[in-house]
Parts: structure tokens; C-alpha cells; sequence
């Protein structure tokens, strides 16, 4: 026994559970828990600007958003511009104020440059507007404050597809402007459909499972297994390779002469295709844990309702059923929770229309690099899976997430 | 505790391992672009006569374009690219943003033709952070076997789908699909950045967009487009000039471009700033902006120098023998109505119109 | 009469019921299955071509295999998969081991709490796991290394141990901690004795759940990996992505195979687990 401490305290039961779990409950903190605070932090915070040009933002802090602001302003934000240049920190800067109005980018880099060439002496005033005639609009001056705020819930306004108005009045984004509302309510509209489809395949497949003899219902498990031990991404490659314009289902078709040539199928790179492909994918996270419920309920109830003169359906509605809730349950909001996140078929197969708001996501995150808002969007997910999370728990109970 | 030895040795090993994995050697290069039969070309146009030349070994990786990876690392202060070919909007914004290193004319060589090196390379054609210079252009192209009868000829016959039914790809980004709208909807070649810069503007581009909407596949890497001609999944698609020449010549492929609307732009190297081998990555960006360097991408594929001098040493396709100075975006046959991407405007603009186009995209 | 329509109704209803449950295993199985002999075709198309049809021997080819061992990405990614995912397991295994041994005990203090906050990686969408590790690590100047891309998988699949080894322990007869003691075990020596050997194979199960996950993940990969943490999965998005070639199914044919290998060795497992626990 090489361990150092006294077996006195490892007996203490509790102490000793608690020490048990403990490297694990670390673990998940550092490495889940962190980044998922890391990610709430960044959804309201991003301090870029303000870092960057603190006495332009401290000079317009008291400017009243009406007018143009004084000359002094145009002095500190000018000779700011010039030396943030200088050690080429400004584009970062103009990029985000550029997130807020367009064309602002090249006015700050332009500016920067003509000022640098040119040192206005005590016009600067003059010297930005004729550097740049946006300096001139008030528009240009409230998007620069507005891009200054460290803290600032513009993400979560953004991801309900609003916007602060001239006067910090919260309105909504003009109508070619809007995306996420509609993107997030047709996610929980797929996530549903996906939901139900899957509830309506594996729930005569796990009473079958549940109530066959153990051998066969062994051999059909493993059935069930094998999509979901197979790699995802073979899974949607072979999804593709069915439902592809010249693919197998399509030359299929046409080879029976059920479809004429022309007439092939759109199977994919659109709605019907992330829907195939994740249900597909999803079924065995509904099939388990109905059958694991299912397996619990003996035959016997089925055939004790049936002598008392009930029809199969009777029996099976106000018999079986109800008994079989707490599996439907556990798989309907398992599958539920996964769709809502899904990532990775509907960006391979769902084309334009396919896409969930987790593309978005990934959309920000990895091309726009606007990396507040693929945060915020994560935010308003995290919440509803936390809340479903929390529903499944009071439901179902965490600790019956088995998956084997 | 003899049961928890095994998994820490192996936990310590990997860890270790895992440490030793991650720095690539020093002398190795790591040079990014664009990947398929235009990423052949760079490596055996520039990446393997650098090679022979200075004995430095080069690694290389493929990428779609975009700021994303190479925003991240410099930032952690991991930068594992060295070198990465980008289209002149990203290299500006990149420059702008200080995440690629200034290439200043005097480390460009010079001409042999005696031009100096600022009058060689043309306004605008490059960033101040790029090197090199290649001129390439995105087309229409089509494959022959799908139009038996009356083929296109326009831009405008992409918009049409009564006389050309079928489905056509399309990059599914805004930069380009964006102007060739209004190009096909009539805005003559110099009023299409101003026609964007109005509201009305770019709503008009998108209602044509609208038109065809419904028969778009979209695609996002450049190989992608025909390989979606050649599987029969779309009769017409925009392309990059280039990746249709090689499949005409190299897989005889019944393909043609259709000249008439291209839009051009121009790509180069960037050096990534920060990274630990910015010596011999600043001396691959003098090596391939060498006039010979330059024309030698166009023994493999049909880019162009942007660099003046470097046209005139363009000749023939390296495996086919064929002139290549007509397949050229700039050839003057191929110039009728060109328009030259404004990496200016989209610089400002690309933000807004990516939400747009997203919005568009999702509707 | 109304006995023989019952009847009828019943093996009709058993009929039906038989042959949809037919049709959603073929659902389930069948495109898994479609591309192998798909990945042995001459020609690079993803579908039947007629010679493959009749069998002629001439439309069946390797070249896509050959394609994938010749081409220098497809190795390298082996081998950075199988690095990856052993090292997450090796610490997803371990943590995950004692975690449920903890929590396996009546004494565990706040169990319904701890177990909901080791298994929320499992049920949190990946998409928003892979972009906070992105800011995270990022922020800490570990992005783009193995260490981080080993951090995450771990705690990715550290919930499929709790939970197998969980399942193990639920049929273990705490008695049997109290005879060991009464014959002067202590309690290291008891779990390692007593516990541990009745486990195993509940361990295994769990250890090859978390190398499973790390093995098929992409999305981590994508947002916090760089060039050199060009995983199978990473390689494989990039293909369908980009350039979908039968050199794909040659791959996706490999990673079914290794499929079947990992769920044989699952099954194998279960059923001595069973055997022992009952």
C-alpha cells in the first residue's frame, strides 16, 4: 500500500466516494464546463475595441449622439487612428466597426493613411472629412461608439435577428436582414419531425426486440448496433451515395422505368436529405432506451387485458402503452436534444434548405469569424438544451442515459 | 494501485508523444493553396524548383481560402503555415488585420526585361502583404453532351432557363455570383460596383439570383465544379478558368467555357505573420514572384502572370504542348466583357453581403 | 367465425408488424452496407455500373484502395487517429473508472448532481462543446496542438465509462465489501481485489465507447485542430466536402470493418459481464 493517506480516512465511506469522483468532476469542469463559460463570456464581452482606442471612447462618452462631435474628438480619434496603424492594429478594429456599418473599414485604414501621410497640423477636423466624407455622418461616429462597448448584449440581439436603433431603441432587423428567428424555428420544427419519425419506426422495433426470445432479440440488437457503431461521417457518405442525383436509388428507379430519365429524384442536398440521413442516424438513441423500458414490462399485462375481453388496440392504448412512457420519453428527448445541435449531416447533405442553426454557427465561427455572435447562438442553444436537460432529468433521470 | 500503472505509464507516453508531435521542423515549409489540379500546379510549378534549388523542404496543405485558420493561429502564437495563397480581397483584409507579414517591392526580383519591379506589377493587382500574382477568372462553363442542339454563348443564357434547362452550380458565396447577376440583368461592366452600393442595387442582383434559384447546386472548393459537369449533377456551372482547362485537356472532358462575362481576379502568396521560419518563407515569396516562376504556374494550368514582364515567357501547356496565351483570362478574345473584381469593395462590403447571401441562402 | 377473423386479424396484424420492423432494420443496415462493394468499383462513380452488375470481373477493381494506401494523407491520419484516441481513452477510462466507483457508492455525497455534471458532455450539442474549446483553448495558446484535441475527446467520452461501468456495478453486491473487510482487507485493497476484477469488462466496454467517440469525431477537430491534427474523420469531411472519390468508400469500407470489430468486441464483453453479474 503505497498510497499516502491513512486508511482511517479512506474508510470514511463518504470521503471516499467523494475522492472517487472528484478527478472526473475536475476533469469536466477544466475542460467542458470552462470553454462553455468561455464561450457565455464571449457572447457579451469583446473588449477588442474598446482596448484599442480608449481615449476616443472616453471623449465620446460624453458626446450626445445628436450631432458631430467636437473638434477635440476628431483630434484624439485621428492621431488614435495614426498610431494604431502604425503597429497595424487598426484593421482588427475596423473590421468590427465594419460588422456595425459597412464601408467603415476602408474609411478608418483610409483615413489612417491620408492623416500619416499628411499630419493636418490643428485641422483635423477638416483633414477627416476630406479624408473621408463618412466622417461627416453621425452614423460613422455612433457605429465607433457602439463598436467600444466591452460589454454588450448586440450578440443576443443580433441572433433574434434585432438591432439598436439610432437612439439605443431596440428594433428589429430590416426584413433582408433576418435569419436566425426563422433559422432557429425551423431547427425545432426538423427536430421535432426527426423526433416522430424516429418514435413511429423503433417503437413496433424495440416491442419487438423487447419481447422476442433472448437469441433472436440478441441478433436483432446487434442489428440496431451496427449504424451506431459506424462511423458518422461513412454513414452520411453512404447517404449520399443512395440519394444522389446519379445515384443508387435514382438509377435504380430509372432502371425499373418507374422514372424517366429526366425525372430523377432531388433525395438530397436539401430538407428530405438531412431528414433521411438523421433519422438515420438518431434511430438507435430512440430504439434503446424504448426497448430498455419495454424489456421491464412483462407480456403477461398485454394478455391479462386481452382475456378481459379488450381488443389488441384497447390493450395496447390504455395498457401497454402508458407503461412504455417513460422510454418513449427518455428516447423522445434524447433524439430531441441531439437534433437541435447536429452538425455534421445537414452540412454534407442538406444544401440550401437543410440547414439547421448550427450551420450558422459554424458559419461564424469558422468564415465570418465574427466570433460574438456564433457565441451568442450557441448561448440561446445551450439554454434550451439546459432546460430539456433539466426536464429529461426530472423526467427520466440522468443516471438512466444508457446507451449499451 | 498496481491496476493504475499501466494507464498513467501510457497516459505519460502519450502526452509525451503528443508533445513531440506537434512542432513541425524548422526547416520544413509549410505552403497552403488551393488544392486539386491548381494546387498540383504550385507544387510542381514553384514548390518542387524551390526545392532543388535551395535544398529547404516544403510541406503542402490544401485549404478553401477564408481567414479563419490562419486568424487562429496567430493568435495562439502556433503558426504551423508558413506560406498561404490567397485571392486578393482576403490577402488585403489579412494585411489589414495584421495576420500576414509586408512584402515590400524591393524583396520582389526584378524583371528581365530591365521594367522596374513597381512599374511591373500593375495598380492594384496585388496586396502589400502578397507576392507572385496570378490572374485568374471565374466562368460559365458547360459540358456539350447536355446541349445537343443551341449551346450557350452569354452570361445571360446562365439566367435562362427556358432556353437552357437544367440544373447549374454555383460557388455558394456572394463575390462573384453577385456581379455576374447584374452583369446578365444589364448593368454594363463599369456600373456594376456602384449599382451594388445602393440598396436597389444589390436587391436587384439578388432578384435575379432569384430566378435560378431553385435549379443552384452549390459548391465550395474549387475542384468541386467539374467534377459536378462530368457526374451529370448540373448542365452548367460558374468555375474557375483554370480547373475547366485542365479537365478539357487532361481528362477530355466535353467541356466549354463561355468567355463572354468573366469575372477576373488576381491571388498571391502571403507570409503568415509570426512564423518561426520567416527567412526561407520570405525566400519562397522572392522565388516564386521571379517573371519565370510566375509564367511557369501556366505550363500547368491557364493563370496568368499579373507581373507584365512575366506574360511574355508564358508558352505551352507543359504535358499537351498546347499554346496556352489564348486560354488565358486575359487573352484579348477572351477580354470582350471582363470585369475586374473590385477586392476594394468587397473588402468593405464582404461582411454585409455574406449575411445577406446567408439570409438569401436560407429562404 | 368471429374467433377465426380474431385469429386472421391477429397473424395479419403479427405479419405487418414483422415486415415493418423488416423494413426499419433494412433502413438501419443497408446503406451501411451498400458501400463496399460500391468501394470496389473500376469506374469512379458512386454507383452499380453494369459490368459490376454481371459480375464482370473487369468492372471490380482495387485501385481505390491502392489509391488510398499510395496517397500519403490516409496513414498519417491512421496514425494521428489512433494517437489521439488512445491517449483520450487512457484518461477518459481512468477518471471515468473511479468516478463511478464513487458514485456507485450508497455514501456518494450529491450524486444526482454529480452524475448530471459528468454526463452533460455527452448530451451538450456538439457544435457548441467544439466552439467554446475553440475560444477556450485558443484563448489558453493551446489551440491547434494534440494536447488540447486529447483534452476534449477525453471528456467527450469519459460519460460512455461512468455510464458502462455504472452498469456493471449496478448488479454488484456491496456485501461483498463488508466480507473483505471482516477479513482485514482495507478498502484500496478491496477494490482492487474485489471490485476491479468484477468490473472489467464493464471498463472495456466503457474504454472502447470513448475510443469510439474520438475515433469518429470531426467537429472538435474541425474548430480547434490544425494541419497537424489531420485526424481519419478530418480527412474524410475535407473529402466528401470537397472531392468525393471512391477512394471515400474505400476508406468508409475500412472504418465499417473496424465497426464491426469494436460491436464483436462489445458484445463479447456484455455477455461476460452478464455471465458474471448473474
Amino acid at each position: 500500500m503505497a498510497f499516502p493517506l491513512n486508511s482511517s480516512l479512506l474508510n470514511n465511506r463518504r470521503l471516499r466516494a467523494g475522492l472517487l469522483a472528484a478527478p472526473l468532476v475536475l476533469f469536466v469542469a477544466v475542460t467542458f464546463l470552462a470553454p462553455l463559460a468561455a464561450m457565455l463570456v464571449r457572447s457579451v464581452h469583446e473588449p477588442a475595441v474598446a482596448r484599442a482606442l480608449p481615449q476616443t471612447l472616453g471623449a465620446l462618452a460624453q458626446w450626445d449622439g445628436r450631432e458631430l462631435p467636437g473638434k477635440a474628438v476628431f483630434r484624439i480619434a485621428g492621431s488614435e487612428f495614426v498610431a494604431l496603424n502604425e503597429r497595424r492594429a487598426l484593421g482588427s478594429v475596423a473590421t468590427r466597426v465594419n460588422r456595425l456599418e459597412s464601408g467603415m473599414r476602408s474609411t478608418l485604414l483610409g483615413t489612417a493613411r491620408a492623416l500619416a501621410a499628411e499630419p493636418p497640423g490643428d485641422s483635423w477636423r477638416q483633414a477627416m472629412i476630406a479624408a473621408d466624407p463618412d466622417w461627416a455622418e453621425v452614423s460613422s461616429w455612433l457605429a465607433l461608439r457602439r463598436a467600444g462597448e466591452a460589454v454588450t448584449p448586440r450578440h443576443y440581439l443580433n441572433a433574434l435577428d434585432l438591432d439598436r436603433g439610432g437612439a439605443g431603441e431596440i428594433v428589429r432587423q430590416p426584413e433582408d436582414r433576418r435569419i436566425y428567428v426563422s433559422l432557429l424555428l425551423r431547427t425545432f420544427a426538423i427536430s421535432t419531425a426527426i423526433t416522430a419519425i424516429c418514435l413511429l419506426l423503433a417503437y413496433p422495433l424495440a416491442w419487438l426486440l423487447a419481447h422476442a426470445r433472448p437469441r433472436r432479440a440478441g441478433f436483432l440488437l446487434l442489428l440496431v448496433l451496427v449504424p451506431f457503431w459506424t462511423s458518422l461521417l461513412v454513414r452520411t457518405t453512404s447517404w449520399i451515395v443512395l440519394l444522389q442525383n446519379q445515384g443508387v436509388i435514382n438509377d435504380l428507379l430509372v432502371a425499373l422505368g418507374i422514372l424517366a430519365e429526366e425525372q430523377r429524384l432531388a433525395l438530397i442536398y436539401n430538407m428530405t436529405g438531412t431528414i433521411i440521413a438523421m433519422v438515420h442516424v438518431l434511430l438507435p438513441f430512440m430504439i434503446l432506451p424504448l426497448y430498455s423500458i419495454m424489456r421491464t414490462i412483462p407480456d403477461r399485462h398485454m394478455q391479462a387485458a386481452a382475456s378481459l375481453g379488450a381488443s389488441h388496440w384497447q390493450a395496447l392504448r390504455r395498457v401497454y402503452w402508458p407503461q412504455s412512457l417513460p422510454g418513449v420519453a427518455a428516447g423522445s428527448l434524447l433524439v430531441f436534444i441531439l437534433c437541435i445541435g447536429f452538425y455534421i449531416t445537414p452540412a454534407l447533405v442538406g444544401g440550401r434548405t437543410g440547414q439547421l442553426v448550427s450551420s450558422m454557427i459554424a458559419y461564424h465561427m469558422e468564415q465570418s469569424l465574427n466570433w460574438g455572435l456564433a457565441a451568442a447562438l450557441g448561448g440561446i442553444l445551450l439554454l434550451l438544451v439546459a432546460l430539456l436537460y433539466v426536464i429529461y432529468d426530472r423526467l427520466v433521470g440522468i443516471e438512466k442515459l444508457s446507451l449499451n | 494501485m498496481r491496476f493504475l500503472v499501466p494507464p498513467l505509464v501510457g497516459l505519460t507516453l502519450a502526452l509525451a508523444l503528443a508533445g513531440f508531435g506537434a512542432p513541425a521542423k524548422a526547416q520544413t515549409l509549410t505552403v497552403v493553396s488551393y488544392g486539386g489540379s491548381y494546387g498540383r500546379s504550385v507544387e510542381r510549378a514553384w514548390v518542387e524548383p524551390f526545392m532543388a534549388e535551395t535544398g529547404i523542404d516544403v510541406r503542402m496543405e490544401d485549404y478553401n481560402g477564408g481567414l479563419a485558420q490562419m486568424r487562429a493561429q496567430v493568435e495562439s502564437g502556433n503558426v504551423f503555415w508558413d506560406v498561404v495563397d490567397l485571392v486578393t480581397p482576403e490577402a488585403v483584409r489579412a494585411c489589414d488585420e495584421g495576420l500576414l507579414e509586408f512584402v515590400t517591392l524591393d524583396e520582389l526580383p526584378a524583371s528581365a526585361d530591365g521594367t522596374s519591379v513597381s512599374e511591373d506589377f500593375p495598380p492594384d493587382s496585388r496586396s502589400e502583404c502578397s507576392g507572385g500574382g496570378l490572374v485568374s477568372a471565374t466562368i460559365v462553363a458547360y459540358d456539350n453532351r447536355q446541349f445537343p442542339g443551341e449551346r450557350p454563348t452569354r452570361l445571360e443564357d446562365f439566367f435562362d432557363l427556358e432556353r437552357f434547362p437544367g440544373r447549374r452550380g454555383m460557388r455558394r458565396v456572394p463575390i462573384v455570383n453577385l456581379e455576374f447577376a447584374l452583369l446578365a440583368d444589364g448593368v454594363p461592366l463599369d456600373r456594376v460596383y456602384s449599382t451594388l452600393d445602393t440598396d436597389q442595387g444589390i436587391a436587384r442582383a439578388f432578384a435575379k439570383l432569384d430566378t435560378i434559384k431553385d435549379e443552384i447546386v452549390f459548391w465550395e472548393a474549387g475542384a468541386q465544379p467539374p467534377q459536378m459537369l462530368a457526374d451529370g449533377e448540373v448542365v452548367m456551372t460558374t468555375a474557375y478558368n483554370g480547373r475547366i482547362f485542365n479537365a478539357q485537356v487532361l481528362e477530355d472532358q466535353p467541356f466549354t467555357i463561355v468567355w463572354d462575362g468573366q469575372v477576373q481576379e488576381t491571388s498571391g502568396p502571403g507570409i503568415v505573420l509570426g512564423t518561426p521560419r520567416l527567412e526561407i518563407a520570405r525566400r519562397f515569396i522572392a522565388f516564386v514572384s521571379r517573371p519565370e516562376s510566375l509564367a511557369g504556374i501556366s505550363e500547368h494550368i491557364s493563370y496568368s502572370p499579373t507581373r507584365r514582364s512575366a506574360n511574355a515567357l508564358v508558352s505551352t501547356h507543359l504535358e499537351t504542348g498546347i499554346e496556352m496565351a489564348p486560354h488565358m483570362p486575359s487573352a484579348p478574345a477572351n477580354m470582350e466583357r471582363a470585369l475586374i473584381s473590385s477586392w476594394l469593395w468587397w473588402a468593405d462590403n464582404g461582411d454585409e453581403m455574406n449575411e445577406r447571401f446567408a439570409v438569401w441562402l436560407s429562404r | 367465425m368471429t374467433a377465426t377473423t380474431n385469429h386472421q386479424g391477429a397473424r395479419l396484424r403479427r405479419w405487418l408488424h414483422l415486415g415493418f420492423c423488416a423494413a426499419v432494420l433494412i433502413f438501419l443496415v443497408a446503406p451501411v452496407l451498400v458501400v463496399i462493394p460500391l468501394s470496389f468499383n473500376a469506374e469512379p462513380y458512386f454507383t452499380f455500373t453494369e459490368g459490376m452488375l454481371r459480375l464482370d470481373p473487369d468492372a471490380w477493381s482495387l485501385r481505390w484502395y491502392n489509391n488510398v494506401l499510395s496517397e500519403g494523407r490516409w496513414l498519417p491520419a491512421l496514425g494521428k487517429s489512433l494517437l489521439i484516441g488512445a491517449a483520450a481513452t487512457i484518461i477518459a477510462t481512468t477518471l471515468g473508472t473511479l468516478a463511478a466507483l464513487g458514485l456507485s457508492s450508497p455514501a456518494m455525497p450529491g450524486r444526482g448532481i454529480v452524475m448530471a455534471v459528468l454526463l452533460s458532455p455527452m448530451v451538450t450539442p456538439i457544435i457548441i462543446t467544439a466552439a467554446g474549446m475553440s475560444f477556450f483553448y485558443s484563448d489558453l495558446g493551446l489551440g491547434q496542438t494534440h494536447t488540447a484535441l486529447i483534452l476534449a475527446h477525453a471528456v467527450l467520452g469519459a460519460p460512455f465509462v461512468v455510464i458502462s461501468v455504472s452498469a456493471s456495478l449496478s448488479g454488484y453486491n456491496h456485501d461483498l465489501n463488508r466480507a473483505a473487510a471482516n477479513l482485514g482487507a482495507d478498502a484500496w485493497t478491496t477494490l482492487r481485489r474485489v471490485q476491479l476484477p468484477l468490473i472489467a469488462p464493464g471498463v472495456a466496454t466503457g474504454a472502447l465507447f470513448a475510443f469510439a467517440t474520438s475515433f469518429d469525431e470531426v467537429v472538435v477537430v474541425l474548430f480547434i485542430g490544425g494541419p497537424d491534427q489531420r485526424t481519419i474523420p478530418r480527412e474524410m469531411w475535407s473529402g466528401i466536402r470537397e472531392q468525393i472519390s471512391p477512394e471515400i468508400l474505400a476508406v468508409a469500407t475500412f472504418l465499417i470493418v473496424f465497426a464491426a470489430l469494436l460491436l464483436t468486441a462489445v458484445n463479447w464483453l456484455r455477455q461476460r459481464d452478464y455471465a458474471r453479474t448473474s
